[in-house]
């Protein structure tokens, strides 16, 4: 346990090194208004006709709530570079999966999607 | 003699005191530091979690193709869920992530029935969502829309009469799309289905965990089971934060 806080933004000297920071009550508290809120626009924009738009819509604000979740309840914003990059690369593979396959299918059936 | 007898024991406090290490559970004695262990923790949670994206992603996976082939069932089959209840489901479950984010709190400021009280707030917002999930799958077994040899097609392929504008309410579908609607019912009770299971694998952990409160293992700086509970907990809300718009919503308003 150092007792000398060197302020090491990029954490060179010791990279394990993550504050242990104790995220409160408050910040809780905005966020859980902030998932409330996404939830009420995703209900009333799902009545709204937006053709194309609103799946893109949908999944924009679960995405977006999906991230606040992630960097404020899952305390993935206070966490050390190791941790914050497993959880970028852990998405990022589910995404090239995704991409991958999804265009083998398209290409199988070109002109049908 | 008396010499090395003193010589002895001053051997044995010196052995004594190398030795000697108080070991906390939030330090075991493989661990630098108390850092070093809470980073492993974390790192090998969220390694677990990573797994768990994926063997969800397949699921997600599916519903996307599926739902582009056959949209016309997936939006007839969706329109059958109720949005009310499942935005309800969803603020509930919501709340109950809230409560779980502030029983770590409570548990690193080491306030203990604090951390009990929103230990048992999860657990009952996460029966109450489970509570409303049977109400929901009680109706599509009511109705004959569970996938199978019972499957009902009729009220795809004559979708009852509004009786304000004397018009169908869905589009109707012809008898082979109205099969597909199966497709979506089974996607629905697999993904729902797995979420869950993993709700009720994290209430049986979480009377662990409150038991384990209550007497006061997590009131001295240990928060590790807490913190990584915690961890999936809001995992398991993430993936109800997806299934929610995507099964729910997927077009409120095919006719209009």
């Amino acid at each position: 346990m150092s007792d000398v806080h060197v302020h090491d933004p990029s954490n060179v000297t010791n990279p394990e090194h993550a504050d242990h920071h104790i995220v409160t009550p408050l910040q809780y508290c905005i966020v859980f208004g902030a998932l409330l809120l996404g939830t009420l626009i995703t209900v009333l924009a799902a009545d709204v006709d937006l053709g194309v738009l609103n799946p893109v819509i949908a999944l924009g604000i679960a995405s977006t709530k999906a991230v606040i979740v992630i960097l404020f309840f899952m305390h993935v914003k206070y966490q050390s570079k190791l941790i914050k990059m497993t959880v970028g690369a852990g998405f990022f593979t589910f995404l090239v999966l995704i991409t991958m396959t999804l265009s083998d299918y398209m290409s199988r059936a070109w002109g049908l999607w | 003699m008396d010499n090395a007898v003193v010589a002895t024991h001053t051997h044995e406090a010196a052995v004594h005191e190398e030795h000697h290490h108080v070991s906390l559970p939030q330090h075991r004695h493989h661990f630098e530091t108390e850092e070093q262990q809470r980073e492993a923790g974390t790192f090998g949670m969220w390694l677990f979690l990573l797994t768990e994206i994926m063997f969800f992603g397949g699921l997600f996976f599916a519903y996307l193709l599926y739902r582009n082939w056959y949209y016309d069932a997936f939006v007839a089959a969706s329109n059958q869920l109720n949005v009310k209840l499942g935005a309800i489901n969803t603020v509930i479950l919501i709340g109950s992530g809230f409560f779980m984010a502030l029983g770590v709190w409570a548990a690193e400021v080491r306030k203990k029935s604090l951390l009990v009280l929103f230990l048992v707030l999860t657990t009952v917002l996460g029966f109450a969502f489970l509570g409303i999930k049977y109400v929901e799958y009680s109706e599509k077994f009511e109705k004959h829309h569970v996938p199978g040899a019972h499957f009902d097609i009729s009220e795809f392929v004559n979708p009852p009469i509004d009786a304000k504008t004397g018009q169908p309410s869905e589009k109707p579908l012809a008898p082979d799309m109205a099969q597909k609607t199966q497709v979506f019912f089974s996607l629905y009770f697999a993904m729902t289905g797995m979420h869950a299971v993993h709700m009720i694998i994290g209430i049986v952990l979480l009377f662990w965990l409150t038991a384990r409160a209550y007497s006061g293992d997590f009131s001295s700086g240990y928060v590790a089971p807490i913190e990584n509970f915690g961890l999936y907990w809001h995992f398991v809300d993430i993936v109800w934060l997806f299934l929610f718009p995507l099964l729910y919503l997927i077009n409120r308003h095919p006719l209009k």
